[in-house]
């Protein structure tokens, strides 16, 4: 009998084990990636420095000189502006699922917003090259450049030759593919308020708008807020939608009608091909720069939400 | 008597908006979705599944490679990361779940779910490819892998908890051992929700392209050594679509089209599972 005990205790032991190292991967995982990508960094490191690094401008493979400028720029504003398109439209459906759809129909348009996020980004980056890019260039950039361009300082924006390739037509290819992620995460927090606050506001008479501005949205602050921070880690780290469309020129563009290159479009493009330690470095460098950035992001969002949660 | 007029144009134009929201969101849906459809279906053929690629412009060439290439690499993936994600997800939900470090992992695999699957590609480049000095479809599955494991763990670990606290105690009533209440029984009370996250989880992976670029790379031949440079479905849409050529676009075109049935059909399948186990 005491053996038997002993045996069960002894298999529980180890099965609690293994159970803990596969746990535990996760973790090692994460700091193994940080410390290899920061160790291959080390030559681009030493080379330029942190501060030399992100604000040089230069990328020349020939020379040898490389800076993060440009993709950091490219990244960054292709994600805001994405951000921008994205965020009222994907409240717009979330108050559309709470509030206003049918009751049948509810889990059918939740699927189906939700299926834009299953959607590959090498099929966004398709569609975008092939059909959404062409249209951009023929009919949509030529019409916002006769409407914008002759305003002053907002013309500017739409100067260049319209081609469909361009920062304009990545910003709402990205913009479609984290709308989903913000519009399920809001529709969650929007139906966690509490139904006694709504029926006070329709019973003082507000309207239902009323009830969404008033009372579901400032409810929901910390919800929307986390959820917009991931869509954010989501634009940031996109390779393939925005490798199609984009163009990769390294160059700071001031017009929504430019190419320009993001960190993960120069990866992509340039990973294979560098030829040397310290382009080969340089370019793990700039993952490391995108890792940290999107690992701070998300904590960011994580420590928001849990905020939320407990409420 | 205006006030309450402008408050009710302002209320229907504000909800007119969200209609409107909600019909882009749509419409951009059966966009993409017609538009794959539309170039994608034309090319089905058998010969896209039945040849290997033929150099370009001339007729019959296939697919062929990059759907084993694919369907290998995605298999080692799954080797690897469905069980360690069971596992760990097991331990998150039951032996740590009032444990510091469980919360700690769990959060963690929640903000790796989003680190970009390039850096993984990096990653593994860096661990793997560069030491052993070439290409191959384990360093790809590895890299497949990798972002599949805080997938499922979060999924098992989610799934695990919603079995009922009762029903372990009514095992350790009779004297059975945590581990064997866990593998006989909550396991069996999970098993359907696990097995949707694996689906979700391999729906997850099956569209990844950029992990793949550095790792398992591209194969323009046939290849089941997995030692070897490997082609998949993604990366050949890739290198096809950016291609000069016409019918590279048209192949590139049916393996989108493939894949994003495949992905779709798989996300669907899970969604209605779920309606169905937990529409209580």
């Amino acid at each position: 009998m005491a053996s038997i005990i002993k045996r069960e205790q002894t298999l529980d032991k180890l099965f609690s084990g293994v159970t803990f190292s596969a746990a535990f991967l996760v973790l090692a995982v994460i700091v193994s990636i940080f410390i290899s990508l920061f160790w291959e960094s080390l030559t681009a490191i030493d080379a330029f420095g942190f501060f030399g690094f992100i604000s040089s401008t230069a990328w020349d493979p020939v020379r040898e000189v490389f800076g993060a400028a440009t993709t950091l720029y490219g990244t960054l504003i292709t994600t805001l502006l994405a951000l921008v398109m994205a965020i009222p439209v994907s409240l717009g459906i979330a108050i559309f699922i709470t509030e206003l759809c049918p009751k049948f129909l509810k889990p059918i348009f939740g699927t189906a917003i939700e299926l834009l996020a299953a959607i590959p980004s090498i099929i966004y980056g398709m569609w975008g090259l092939f059909t959404f890019a062409p249209l951009m260039g023929e009919y949509v950039e030529p019409l916002l450049q006769r409407i914008f361009g002759p305003i002053p300082l907002i013309g500017h924006l739409f100067s260049g030759v319209p081609l469909g390739i361009d920062i304009l037509t990545t910003s709402i290819i990205l913009s479609i593919m984290i709308t989903p992620f913000i519009a399920s995460i809001v529709r969650e927090t929007f139906a966690l308020t509490p139904v006694q606050l709504k029926e006070s506001a329709y019973g003082i008479g507000a309207t239902r708008w009323e009830v969404v501005k008033d009372v579901i949205i400032p409810y929901s602050k910390a919800g929307i807020f986390g959820s917009v921070i991931i869509a954010m880690g989501r634009a940031l780290g996109e390779t393939m939608a925005v490798a199609f469309v984009l163009g990769n020129k390294h160059a700071i563009a001031t017009s929504l009608f430019d190419a320009s290159a993001t960190i993960t479009v120069t990866l992509a493009n340039e990973f294979t091909e560098a030829d040397s330690d310290l382009y080969l470095s340089s370019l793990f460098y700039l993952a490391l720069i995108l890792l940290t950035m999107n690992f701070l992001l998300l904590a960011i969002a994580k420590t928001f939400l849990a905020r939320k949660r407990k409420i | 008597m205006t006030e309450i007029a402008k408050r009710k144009i302002i209320n229907t134009c504000a909800l007119s908006l969200a209609c409107a929201a909600a019909a882009l969101g749509l419409f951009w849906l059966i966009f993409i979705l017609a538009d794959v459809l539309r170039h994608g279906i034309t090319c089905i053929t058998p010969g896209l599944f039945l040849n290997e690629a033929a150099p370009p412009g001339m007729a019959g060439g296939g697919l062929k490679h990059a759907f084993i290439g694919q369907l290998l690499i995605t298999f080692f993936a799954v080797l690897i990361g469905i069980p360690l994600g069971i596992l760990g997800g097991t331990y998150l939900a039951e032996y740590g779940r009032h444990r510091w470090i469980g919360r700690f992992i769990s959060t963690l695999s929640d903000i790796m779910i989003s680190v970009p699957s390039i850096v993984v590609g990096t990653f593994v480049y860096a661990i793997f490819v560069k030491p052993l000095g070439h290409f191959s479809g384990y360093a790809g599955s590895l890299a497949l892998a990798i972002i599949m494991i805080p997938v499922v763990l979060r999924t098992t670990e989610e799934m695990i908890a919603l079995v009922p606290w009762e029903i372990r105690e009514a095992a350790f009533a009779l004297g059975a051992p945590y581990y064997k209440v866990i593998l006989q029984v909550v396991y069996r009370g999970a098993a359907t929700g696990i097995f949707t996250g694996i689906l979700l989880a391999i729906a997850r992976i099956a569209g990844e392209t950029a992990p793949l670029l550095f790792t398992s790379f591209n194969n323009m031949f046939l290849t089941t050594n997995m030692n070897e440079p490997m082609p998949s479905l993604t990366v050949t849409i890739y290198q096809y679509a950016m291609g000069p050529y016409d019918d590279w676009h048209e192949m590139a075109w049916a393996a989108s089209f493939v894949i994003t049935m495949f992905i779709l059909g798989l996300t669907i399948l899970g969604r209605i599972i779920i309606h169905w186990r937990y529409k209580n």
